[in-house]
């Protein structure tokens, strides 16, 4: 792993990555499903097609998410050094930004699974 | 604290006889509340499946809330009192687990219920299914409800009251005519926004026979807190009896009619079976059965009746009807005991 994504891509974008990866699944979610139930009577899919392609949307994002928790475990040390990283060195600066972007992956992780529960759940299109 | 000795917020508790002294007075704080939970106008009183899903998640969150208070007020009481050094590392984990891990897995499971609630909460029939469907349109400030058979054919129209037999679900198409409005009947389920341009569905079933109030539940102007209606759930066969006779309109002809209708009322009202057919105001074919005056605002008695008609805008700020103080008294009482008799 360490061979195929270098180090040099720890930065600032990697801390966005997650929550970027939940903003698209959540508005790829709603703009599906409210797309599809407009014009659901000139389609020749049903809703359970549309489930299963945001079911593997969800999927994918947990997945990257997880890849970007990754980077940022590794990024921090591994959890070898304790927060709170508050010396004013590029050191400290980098293991601050891992842990930072591990916590926000998590937090973004849950959000994706939160944004997914309705899927489960809702079965058809009120109209 | 005179010798300045103790400060922060948590002092301790000097005695247990302060707890015990306190409960019996909130015990009362918590049952002088209950008797409110009951009658026609409340959610916790649910006389129907859509309604007692909600009352069932409330009491589910209530009785979490208080659980987890619970806890929260246990663990305060045991920080002030600290009779053991804490580790900060075991302070983390309170955190972790208290501010985190748990919240995020009760949330998950509370969001899965409501989720799994939604279909029973919202039941709803495709449009293509022929069922009868009562039509609500929210105006300033009062409903009007048409009937529609299974073809979608208005059957009649009425105002301010609808009627539904008991444990058969009622459809209702709700619609606006002028702003956003909202149809909510607590006892019978969730409130629905009636939006202009749109047509919301609602499905609500009545399990026991009785009049329920309803209420709008969204900001409308000046008298929205004076639009509510009436829902009389009756039996099966007395609704199949309403309907038929409410579809064949009798001829009225009574001297009350001419007056009503040499005043212009006719304009605005209908009276099915006469020549008034105004469609602005609401239907007053059949008034008489209707149990409240102007939307739930007033008992429905011959004096209101005519206090209503002479001054509707002192009444109902805002209202849309035209003051007719200005009629001789005994026109405003003839129109009054007219409308009062009108079955
Ligand atoms: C310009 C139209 C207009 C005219 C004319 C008019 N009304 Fe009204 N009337 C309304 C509207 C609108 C309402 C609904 C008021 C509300 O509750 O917000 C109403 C409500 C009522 C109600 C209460 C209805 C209910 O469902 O409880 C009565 C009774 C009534 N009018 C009687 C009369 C009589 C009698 C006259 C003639 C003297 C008259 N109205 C003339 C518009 C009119
Ligand atoms: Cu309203």
């Amino acid at each position: 792993m360490k061979s195929v994504i270098p180090r040099e891509v720890e930065s600032l974008w990697t801390l966005f990555t997650a929550p970027t990866v939940w903003a698209v699944h959540f508005v790829g979610c709603y703009t599906t499903v409210a797309v599809y139930c407009a014009k659901a009577s000139s389609l020749d899919f049903g809703f359970e097609t549309v489930r299963l392609l945001l079911a593997g949307l969800t999927i994918l994002a947990l997945a990257v998410i997880v890849l970007s928790a990754w980077l940022a475990w590794r990024q921090w040390g591994f959890g070898v050094h304790d927060p709170p990283h508050d010396e004013p060195t590029k050191k400290g600066r980098t293991l601050f930004q891992g842990y930072a972007t591990l916590l926000l992956s998590g937090l973004s992780f849950v959000a994706v699974v939160y944004a997914a529960i309705p899927l489960i759940f809702i079965a058809e299109c009120q109209r | 604290m005179p010798d300045g000795g103790v400060t922060g917020l948590f002092q301790p508790i000097p005695s247990q006889r302060h707890l015990s002294r306190l409960c019996p007075g909130l015990v009362a704080l918590l049952v002088l509340p209950l008797p409110s939970c009951s009658g026609n106008h409340s959610a916790l009183d649910p006389a129907g499946p859509e309604a007692a899903n909600i009352a069932q998640l409330f009491f589910l969150m209530l009785v979490g809330a208080v659980v987890i208070w619970l806890g929260l007020v246990a663990s305060i009481i045991y920080a002030s009192r600290k009779r053991r050094e804490h580790s900060e590392e075991s302070a983390g984990r309170v955190i972790l687990w208290g501010g985190a891990v748990i919240p995020t897995i009760i949330l998950c499971a509370l969001l899965s219920y409501g989720m799994w609630l939604m279909p029973a909460i919202r039941p709803w029939v495709p449009d293509d299914h022929q069922v009868r469907r009562i039509e609500v349109t929210g105006e300033q400030f009062w409903w009007r409800v048409r009937y529609f058979d299974e073809a979608g054919k208005t059957m009649f129209e009425t105002a301010n009251e609808v009627r539904i037999p008991v444990g058969q679900p009622a459809h209702f198409s709700l619609k606006a005519a002028d702003v956003i409005h909202s149809f909510w009947v607590p006892s019978l389920g969730g409130k629905m926004d009636m939006i202009p341009g749109r047509t919301n569905p609602l499905t609500l079933t009545a399990d026991r026979e009785g009049t329920y109030r309803g209420v709008c539940a969204e900001f409308c102007g000046e008298s929205h807190a004076l639009m509510a209606f009436t829902v009389r759930a009756v039996a099966p066969d007395e609704h199949e009896a309403w309907l038929a006779e409410r579809r064949a309109s009798s001829p009225q002809d009574t001297e009350g009619l001419a007056v009503f209708l040499n005043n212009g009322c006719g304009a605005c009202h209908a009276i099915s079976g006469t020549a008034a057919n105004g469609r602005i105001g609401p239907d007053l074919t059949a008034f008489g059965e209707r149990s409240t005056l102007a939307a739930g605002t007033l008992p429905h008695t011959v004096e209101d009746i005519a206090r209503f008609v002479a001054y509707p805008g002192v009444i109902k700020p805002g209202v849309k009807m035209p003051h007719f103080g200005m009629l001789p008294e005994d026109d405003i009482k003839t129109i009054a005991v007219f409308l009062k008799e009108l079955k």
